[in-house]
């Protein structure tokens, strides 16, 4: 079972070389790490993909990020409500006759070209994870020379707040950011 | 010299604010990245001490047998490069026995850090899987809340160590120094809350309502101070209590309930208590390999609650039926009022079936005409009246030692237990004594591990402390040779090791030093050494082909020991008891 951590982490240098030697150190199966700016100066926000299909060891990797000093908080949305994003950019060696189908299928998918080159074309598409697999499956007949995958990010729904890093929770009807139970990972 | 401001140096600035956390002492070895700092010393070397030590792992074993001694964060101190990574295997031992020290490095000035300069090293990097959290300081305004949140991170939550890393030109910049008494912001850093009531209950209920309970007592039962609470538990309810290896001393061993150590040298009635038990209570303790052995067998019938302060060692190894994230002292002072009162002498009697079965297999009650180390070391409790800080190393004699001497005081063993660092013990008692003024100190090492970390005799002797020092020399690495023995069919390659000649060797150092082979000779020996201010060493001349039992092979079923055979029982060279078991 996928493993989809959220989180909060102080911007300061060698954060995610702490996060990535974790994962390493740990022997953690890492599927994808997106890291940026948030909302907040000082905060970058993650989204963590982890493949272990084992709950005591998803709870392992949780409390193990969660015990790191940078590491402000982390949720484990793996079963909640979220919108859940990947982005791609694929580049085909296309012929102009082939043109036509390739559109076909970026119009099935909502995947836009953003370039055309001399007989080749970037297509970038914004999707959930598996239907970003089915357009690649698709677009498989034709020549893929590049793909390049950003992992996913998600979000939860409801209603939220900035958070700054000394209050977690702002209003009492904001989506909480409190951790984990140990028995949430319990078999 | 709080509240007010004056213009300092960043090296001024290291020495206040370690002023300010209580430091006394300083391990640690000068060099070209830190030197600023070293000069600085000069000022404030009436409220610090500084020991000049020979290798920098032996500054962070010093460091870190000072904390296991006292309960406060140790400092160790080191130039960049080679000092630095000198550092790495004694942040490690620190690690895995979450032992709080502070380690401070000097850097190569800040412009030059990325340019592979003259000793320079990430150290900052390459201690991140080694230490609880490391710090890189770029700038001379942090360098005060930096040293305070190190100290805290350190003695906080799991205790651990910290690096903090200081270029030579932060060092020497100067600023307006306030020391900063504001709240420490870590949002990112939050020890356990308080326990829910929920927890309490299930916890109680759970006892009350066991036939077969054994406590397993852990390293966290000293880090927490519980000790108190831990033996509450145990007598009100009448639970047996086994210990790990870095639990022993945070139960009395003399006390009827505790069973001793568990494990793979574990006592085999301890194990057999775990292995039948219907809960385990694990105070403080990971499920290490070392205790649990095969995992798809260990205690099949039991429960489990597990009170563990590190909430990434819940269900780690072992999975629990009741997993609680706070400190341990704190939970048992909830939880013992819910207690019931309870004898269960079918229980004990069971155990103590197991316990006496053991003593025709007891190497103390045999007959022969060498000394044997487990003798030597049975007589050196004997000789210190079970009052002595022992500091063991790692191998044969740590486990004899473990089970020959017994402790009823907390912190009276140090021991690398979660790394198996063989040299700690020398530069750890060193650390050590400068916490422990009351009680004798006993180093026990191998002839393998001294030789690790001997250089330390020098500090031992330009420090003058008071530290015995036994060296139990059976001529080979004695752990290594029983496995080849065991599973390698006895082909001893590169076990047997050559020893200096270790009485001539103390004495060029300066350094009292005996020499002893037979057992009648131990105490009076003891005595002699015991009676020197400064430090001193004795020879111990053992069996060379001596085995540590029972043992749990590596991966084997706990209840799966290799067990010494049975033999008559000796004492005073007179038979007492008829071996029985055939």
């Amino acid at each position: 079972m996928k493993q989809t951590l959220i989180t909060l982490v102080e911007n300061k240098p060698g954060v995610l070389n702490r996060i990535s030697s974790l994962f390493r150190r740990r022997n953690f199966n890492i599927e994808s790490l997106v890291v940026g700016h948030s909302e907040t100066d000082g905060v970058s926000r993650m989204t963590i993909v982890a493949n272990e299909p084992d709950a005591s060891k998803r709870g392992n990797i949780y409390f193990s990020l969660l015990k790191l000093v940078n590491v402000i908080a982390v949720k484990d949305v793996s079963s909640l409500p979220c919108v859940a994003r990947e982005f791609i950019l694929i580049k085909l060696n296309t012929s102009p006759e082939q043109l036509n189908e390739v559109n076909s299928v970026v119009k099935k998918y909502s995947a836009r070209i953003v370039d055309m080159g001399n007989e080749t074309v970037i297509i970038e598409a914004t999707e959930e994870e598996h239907i970003i697999n089915e357009l690649i499956d698709n677009l498989m007949p034709f020549e893929i020379t590049e793909i390049m995958r950003t992992g996913k990010i998600a979000m939860r729904r409801g209603r939220t707040h900035k958070v700054s890093s000394d209050k977690i929770n702002a209003a009492p009807d904001d989506i909480e950011w409190r951790p984990e139970q140990i028995s949430a990972y319990q078999n | 010299m709080r509240g007010s401001q004056k213009k300092l140096s960043g090296a001024e600035i290291i020495w206040e604010c370690l002023i300010q956390e209580g430091v006394d002492v300083v391990f640690g070895y000068p060099g070209g990245a830190i030197l600023h700092t070293y000069d600085a010393l000069n000022k404030y070397s009436e409220k610090i001490h500084h020991v000049l030590v020979r290798h920098e792992q032996g500054a962070t074993h010093m460091a870190d047998g000072y904390a296991r001694a006292s309960g406060k964060v140790g400092v160790a101190m080191a130039t960049s490069g080679p000092g630095a990574t000198n550092m790495i295997t004694g942040m490690a031992t620190a690690m895995m026995d979450s032992s709080p020290i502070v380690c401070i490095t000097g850097q190569v000035p800040s412009p030059f850090i990325g340019s592979d300069a003259f000793q320079e090293i990430d150290i900052t990097g390459a201690s991140i899987p080694v230490s609880k959290h490391s710090y890189l300081v770029m700038n001379i305004n942090d360098l005060a809340t930096t040293i305070r949140e190190a100290f805290y991170v350190a003695r906080s939550g799991r205790p651990g160590p910290v690096l903090i890393d200081i270029p030579k030109d932060i060092q020497n910049e100067t600023t307006d120094f306030i020391y900063p008494e504001e709240e420490l912001n870590l949002p990112g850093y939050q020890p356990p809350e308080d326990v829910s009531e929920e927890y309490i209950s299930k916890f109680a209920s759970l006892v009350n309502d066991a036939e077969k309970p054994v406590i397993l007592a852990g390293h966290g039962v000293l880090l927490s101070n519980a000790s108190r609470e831990v033996m509450e538990l145990a007598e009100k309810s009448s639970i047996p209590i086994a210990t790990t290896l870095l639990g022993i001393g945070g139960v009395p061993d003399s006390h009827q309930l505790v069973l001793g150590m568990m494990g793979m040298h574990g006592g085999s009635w301890a194990n057999h208590a775990i292995q039948d038990a219907d809960l385990l209570i694990a105070c403080g303790m990971r499920f290490d390999d070392r205790v649990t052995g095969n995992l798809k067998t260990y205690s099949p019938n039991s429960k489990k609650i597990h009170i563990e302060i590190d909430p990434s060692e819940i269900n780690k190894n072992v999975k629990v039926d009741l997993a609680i994230h706070a400190d341990l002292g704190t939970v048992l002072r909830h939880v013992n009022p819910h207690i019931k009162k309870m004898v269960r002498n079918d229980w004990l009697d069971i155990i103590s079936g197991w316990h006496h079965d053991s003593k025709q297999r007891d190497i103390l009650n045999l007959k022969s005409d060498k000394l044997h180390a487990a003798q030597a070391i049975r007589k050196i409790w004997e000789g210190t009246k079970g009052d002595a800080l022992i500091v063991s190393d790692v191998g044969q004699h740590q486990m004899l030692e473990a089970q020959y001497y017994k402790h009823n005081d907390p912190r009276t063993l140090l021991t690398s237990g979660g790394l198996g660092t063989m040299g700690f013990s020398l530069p750890a008692a060193i650390g050590a004594s400068f916490h422990e003024k009351d009680r004798g100190i006993w180093v026990i090492v191998g002839d393998g591990s001294i030789q690790m970390t001997i250089m330390e005799l020098g500090t031992a002797i330009q420090e003058n402390v008071n530290i015995n020092i036994a060296i139990i020399n059976n001529g080979y690495l004695g752990m290594v040779r029983q496995w080849q023995q065991m599973f390698y069919n006895a082909r001893y390659v590169e076990t047997p090791i050559s020893s200096p000649d270790y009485v001539k060797l103390a004495e060029a150092y300066g350094i009292q030093a005996y020499r002893v082979d037979s057992l009648e000779n131990v105490i009076p020996t003891m005595e002699k050494a015991q009676k020197n201010a400064g430090p001193s060493l004795i020879e111990f001349k053992v069996e060379e082909h001596e085995v540590v039992y029972p043992m749990v092979p590596a991966g084997a079923d706990l209840h799966d020991m290799i067990q010494r055979p049975f033999s008559d029982v000796y004492e005073n060279g007179q038979i007492v008891e008829k071996e029985t078991a055939k």
